[in-house]
């Protein structure tokens, strides 16, 4: 129990941290907050129920008024504000992430992880975060999509990286990996 | 850690967490509900007269923290221009500004340690799916004294990095700022155990 909590109050405070550290270069040299990276290694690392309670945490404490976003952003005008749907998608999109990580056993963790990233870390959270614009902004569904388009090749890479980064986590802690730990049926 | 409420003491302050975030539900559900420019247009101006009511200092605090919606008003705005439907456009736009403002209104005038209690006491009947209220109220507490620390531990990498390397830090840096995060929580979970773990905050 202590150990759970203390993983997850941990990943949710490197969430945190993601956005508020010098930003790092992505390939390319395209300047990228790490948040979003950080929402795809709690489900790779932690895996499905652990990483969307860290996910939870960290956007109870922007809510009550926390600016932990990059850019110092917090509060809860982020939750009816235009991007609103990809903070609730977050944890939903850790919680897939995790739950692809936990069953597919079969294929090298870099492999799943990458893949479990761009199915939970892009696709589910574009779902939520498209839907959210088109509420917000009155516009149908496709035209919200076309507006967050720009965005999806960045997030593409992040989940690339994801998955080295859950590999090498693998090699550096192997009991650290908790969605890989623990036997499949016992998750 | 410094939290978004305002230095500025409104009277807004002393009253309850709980009213105001369920007030601001209602306000937020109706603001949703109007259809009329006119209206929206009012409620803009009240939402403006509320920030500028306390003074200068929170007026400006208030529109520091509305910074992150200009991105979408001039989306938005374009969109609407280009097909002429200057109404609709001038609506979803002054909708955003009142319903954010309004959020960020409860945010500023609101306490950590408030909206804390809030949480807290609102959690309670979570109790039945598993969720201890009091060991919420550690995580929170853990997170907010964690992250300063993590950040601390991210600058020197960064550090070391730059003392060995010509180029600029990339994506690799992650891989030990996570690891060492691993590595606190681990003696994070092993310094609770020693205090007594959860089974002693039952008794607070």
């Amino acid at each position: 129990m202590e150990k759970n909590v203390a993983h997850i109050a941990l990943f949710a405070a490197l969430i945190a941290a993601l956005g508020l550290i010098p930003k790092v270069t992505l390939a390319f040299g395209v300047p990228i907050t790490a948040q979003s990276l950080g929402v795809m290694l709690c489900g790779t690392i932690l895996g499905s129920k652990r990483g969307a309670l860290a996910v939870l945490l960290f956007l109870l404490l922007v809510a009550i008024g926390l600016p932990l976003l990059s850019g110092g952003r917090g509060g809860l005008g982020l939750f009816v504000s235009p991007s609103a749907g990809f903070l609730i998608g977050w944890p939903i999109a850790a919680f897939v992430t995790g739950l692809i990580v936990e069953k597919w056993r079969s294929a090298p963790l870099a492999l799943v992880a990458s893949l479990a990233s761009i199915i939970g870390g892009i696709l589910v959270m574009y779902v939520f975060g498209i839907v959210g614009m088109s509420i917000t902004l009155e516009k149908s569904l496709v035209e919200a999509t076309g507006l967050v388009t720009a965005f999806i090749l960045g997030d593409f890479l992040k989940a690339i990286i994801a998955g080295m980064l859950t590999s090498a986590m693998a090699k550096a802690r192997p009991s650290s990996v908790l969605s890989r730990s623990e036997p499949a049926d016992a998750v | 850690m410094i939290s978004l409420t305002s230095p500025v003491r409104t009277s807004a302050h002393c009253w309850p967490a709980g009213a105001k975030l369920l007030g601001l539900c209602i306000a937020t559900a109706m603001l949703f509900a109007i259809d009329n420019l006119l209206v929206q247009g009012l409620v803009f101006a009240f939402v403006s007269l509320l920030y500028a009511l306390p003074g200068k200092a929170f007026l400006f605090a208030g529109l520091r923290q509305m910074k992150l919606l200009w991105l979408f008003v001039f989306v938005v705005g374009l969109w609407h221009i280009w097909t002429a439907e200057y109404e609709l456009g001038a609506s979803i736009v002054l909708r955003m500004l009142s319903a954010v403002g309004l959020a960020n209104l409860v945010t500023m005038t609101t306490r950590l340690s408030d909206m804390i209690d809030f949480v807290k006491k609102i959690t309670i009947p979570l109790r039945w799916i598993g969720l201890n209220s009091q060991v919420l109220a550690l995580a929170i507490a853990l997170v907010i004294r964690l992250t300063p620390v993590l950040v601390e531990r991210g600058g020197q990498l960064t550090h070391a990095w730059k003392a060995r390397s010509t180029r600029v830090p990339n994506w690799r840096i992650i891989s030990p700022f996570t690891v060492l995060a691993l590595d606190d929580a681990d003696h994070v979970a092993e310094a609770l155990r020693a205090r007594g773990g959860f089974n002693s905050l039952e008794e607070i």
